[in-house]
This record gives structure tokens, C-alpha cells and sequence, in this order.
């Protein structure tokens, strides 16, 4: 049960002692949120719609994951903003799969070479 | 809910990158904009913010008043507003009652005076161990509250963001608005830290 588990004290989910830590973990977290904001600007949902399905998505985690691990919000946070697509009829998750097969067959050092 | 079994067998950067790369081709997504969107995240929106939100409310009563009565309003006066900006309320941190901000469900948080949440304000053992044993929590986070300080912890919702108040610490009482907005933290506005005289 992640309830009984310590706050890390050192790595990306320890509480700070500043306020200078990084917003994004990594760049895919940076892109990951800004998908969402954009495409909500751009009215494609209800803030309200994407909020429901991240509580789906973490609750979903917590139940997978009851000793807790290696939690990734913004995992939770890309999979939210999958299933608002995919109710919205706008991509689904096969079209998502897809792309990312072709992505992953490009051949190493393929954004090097230039 | 969309089954996401297909999404553990890729790497989420290419996930992220395919969903990005079909949302724009299909006129969904300016790439540009959403550089903006980042960057401003990134730089320009974070705690900086609510402490000049909190220096106001220390030095100026009538603003302090307005804060406590429709947080969001007032914030919005110093022109701090967008997404996770609607129905933030204010609460006062005493001697007598400290509050506590976290949330239970998915990590709301006052996006326009706080900036991002961090991690550990995500992790699910803080969200879980919070409500359960505050003093415990708040002291591993430094804070060391009296056993006569009632603690109440605050749960955000799409209804109800909270921001804390906190206790303008003694010895500050020559200090301008701008010198006490240098003062106030981030994590004395969620209610994880006191803010301390310099």
C-alpha cells in the first residue's frame, strides 16, 4: 500500500527544500503537457472532461500498483489525453500505435544527421 | 476508459511524439503555440506569482479581505488568471490552525499563482500520507508544529483549489511589499513550510 510508504527523500519525488527543481522531468513531459493545454485552448474538450479521466487514469494506476513503484504522472497525464481523443472520435489509440511503430523503426541517429 | 496495455510496450517518448506529430498534421495542434504554452509554463508562471499575491495581502488589509473572500477575483486583480486558475480559495495560516493543501484525486493545483506541481506534491505517498498523518508528514518536511497547533488538511478539487496564507513571520514589519514577496515560498503557500524572517 502506497499509504504507508516514506516520501523519497532524494530523487525526482522527494520533497524539496527549494524552489528550484525542474517543472518537467524530461522533455517528453514537457511535450505531454503541452498537447493537452493546446489542444484544450483550442476548445477540443472540456478542462472538466480531462480532469475525470486523469483521476480515472491515476486511480487505475493506484489499483495496478499496490505497493506503489515507480509512479509517472505524466504517464497518467498522456494516457488522459489519449482516451479524451479517443472519446472525442479524434485519434485513437491504434492510429497512436501506428505512428510510434513507424517512429521506432527509424534507424539510429536519424535526428543526428544533419 | 481507454485500455492502455498498447501503451507500455512503446516507449512513451515515442508515444508522445507520435500523438504530437498526428495532432498536428491534422491542424489540432500549432507546433508554435505550443512552444509558447511550455515556455511560459516553464519561466514565466510559478510561485513568484502567489507571493506577490501573499506581500499584498500582508501590507495592504483591504486587499487581504478581498483574497479571503474570492480568492480567485483577487488574484485575478494582480492579473494572474488561466487553467487551474477557477475557484481558488484563500486560507489564513494562524498559530493556532495550520492548513495543509493536497489532493487526493489527481493533483490539482492553482496553475496561475504556483506554477506547476512538483513531483513529490504528485507522488501518490504524499497524497495518501498527508491525509492520514499530517504532523507526521509535515515534520519529515521540516515543519515541526506545536502540539496545540490544530492542523487541517485541505483537499483540492475542480471545485475548490486551495492556496495558504501564510503567517507573516515577526521582524518583518520594515519590510516592503516587493522585499516580502522574496520571502514567501512556494511550499509555505501549499502549507509545507513556514515562511522565515530573513
Amino acid at each position: 500500500m502506497t499509504a504507508s510508504a516514506p516520501l523519497e527523500i532524494a530523487g525526482p519525488a522527494a520533497p524539496p527544500r527549494s524552489n528550484g527543481e525542474l517543472v518537467f522531468a524530461a522533455p517528453w513531459e514537457s511535450r505531454a503537457f503541452g498537447l493537452a493545454v493546446t489542444v484544450y485552448d483550442a476548445g477540443a474538450f472540456e478542462w472538466s472532461q480531462f480532469q475525470a479521466a486523469l483521476i480515472a487514469q491515476i486511480a487505475a494506476w493506484e489499483r495496478a500498483h499496490p505497493a506503489g513503484g515507480c509512479f509517472s504522472y505524466y504517464g497518467c497525464w498522456l494516457a488522459a489525453l489519449e482516451s479524451v481523443l479517443a472519446e472525442a472520435g479524434m485519434i485513437t489509440s491504434h492510429d497512436i500505435a501506428d505512428r510510434a511503430a513507424v517512429l521506432a523503426a527509424r534507424p539510429p541517429g536519424h535526428d543526428h544527421d544533419h | 476508459m481507454t485500455e492502455t496495455t498498447s501503451s507500455e510496450r512503446l516507449p512513451i517518448e515515442l508515444r508522445t511524439e507520435a500523438l504530437e506529430q498526428l495532432l498536428t498534421e491534422r491542424g489540432l495542434v500549432d507546433p508554435a503555440v505550443m512552444d509558447k504554452f511550455i515556455q511560459t509554463y516553464e519561466t514565466a508562471v510559478g510561485p513568484m506569482n502567489g507571493a506577490k499575491v501573499i506581500a499584498k495581502a500582508w501590507t495592504d488589509p483591504e486587499y487581504r479581505e478581498r483574497l479571503l473572500a474570492d480568492g480567485t477575483a483577487a488574484i485575478a486583480e494582480l492579473g494572474f488568471k488561466g487553467p487551474q486558475g477557477e475557484h481558488i480559495v484563500v486560507i489564513e495560516n494562524t498559530a493556532q490552525r495550520h492548513n495543509v493543501v493536497v489532493c487526493t484525486l489527481c493533483s490539482c493545483y492553482p496553475w496561475p499563482v504556483l506554477g506547476l506541481p512538483p513531483s513529490w506534491y504528485k507522488d501518490p505517498a504524499y497524497r495518501a500520507r498527508m491525509v492520514r498523518e499530517p504532523r507526521v508528514v509535515l515534520a519529515e518536511m521540516g515543519v515541526e508544529l506545536p502540539a496545540d497547533t490544530e492542523i487541517v488538511v485541505r483537499d483540492s478539487s475542480s471545485e475548490v483549489r486551495w492556496l495558504v496564507l501564510p503567517e507573516r513571520p515577526a521582524g518583518t514589519e520594515d519590510m516592503s511589499e516587493e522585499q516580502l514577496a522574496g520571502l514567501v515560498t512556494r511550499d509555505a503557500m501549499v502549507g509545507v513550510a513556514k515562511v522565515s524572517a530573513p
